[in-house]
């Protein structure tokens, strides 16, 4: 009986942005240094 | 027990530096903005992309200053997603991306008909051999096969040059073959590409 229901469960995962893209995201932010200099907008991505 | 903080006072923290704030946010939102996007594209490795790009605009606006506080967090988010769907929608329309199946290969139509670098590599080692082998020939041969198979003249334009009647410039034609096969024959070169 139990054959009868789908063995894949993955079909039914909720959709959500991988911990490798929160990951990046989140480095991503540590990086970024916005800089004003006379009103003028400067971005910088720190290592 | 977890106090839930409110959005705005996240954004405040995270303006002020504290990058476990974004943290926060993302995970909170990860799920609806996951879903909403994936709910467009029907893809989960462009829904990844689209939520990334979102959250790179939003750091960005984040981090320069120019977020204002009119509306909520989230409807703000939706629609920095909402907008990048419609420009993936605006490129895939562009460039329309097809994929084949079983019955239909794409490529079955469309090939570059180039050789690959170790073809073409096999292809000029060939092609060096047999300027050597075509060098070991008799002069009055040589020069037939060369002005046959490498200038592409004919057999009559051939005899005029060389001042010999047309079946003159065939018999060398044709030994010139018979010795380059031989020559292959005896020292066992083997030319294929």
């Amino acid at each position: 009986m139990e054959d009868i229901y789908a063995n894949d469960k993955t079909i039914c995962r909720l959709v959500k942005a991988k911990p490798d893209t929160i990951h990046f995201l989140l480095e991503y932010s540590r990086s970024l240094h916005i800089s004003k200099v006379k009103g003028i907008v400067f971005e910088s991505h720190k290592n | 027990m977890e106090v839930l903080i409110d959005d705005s006072l996240l954004i405040k923290r995270y303006i002020n530096g504290d990058e476990k704030a974004l943290e926060t946010l993302i995970n909170r939102h990860n799920q609806r903005i996951s879903g909403f996007i994936y709910s467009k594209v029907n893809d989960r490795d462009i829904t990844e992309d689209i939520f990334q790009d979102t959250f790179i605009k939003v750091i960005r606006t984040l981090k320069r200053g120019t977020y204002s506080e009119e509306g909520k967090f989230l409807p703000w988010v939706m629609r920095i997603a909402h907008n990048l769907i419609i420009d993936h929608f605006r490129k895939t329309s562009r460039m329309p991306m097809f994929e084949g199946s079983d019955s239909f290969n794409i490529f079955s139509f469309v090939s570059d008909d180039r050789l690959n670098i170790e073809k073409q590599l096999i292809k000029d080692q060939i092609d060096c051999d047999l300027n050597l082998l075509i060098e070991e020939l008799p002069e009055d041969q040589k020069q037939v096969l060369l002005m046959r198979i490498y200038k592409d003249m004919s057999f009559k334009e051939i005899s005029e040059i060389t001042g010999v009647s047309i079946n003159t410039a065939l018999g060398r034609m044709r030994y010139a073959l018979i010795n380059l096969r031989k020559i292959i024959d005896k020292n066992n070169i083997v030319l294929t590409n």
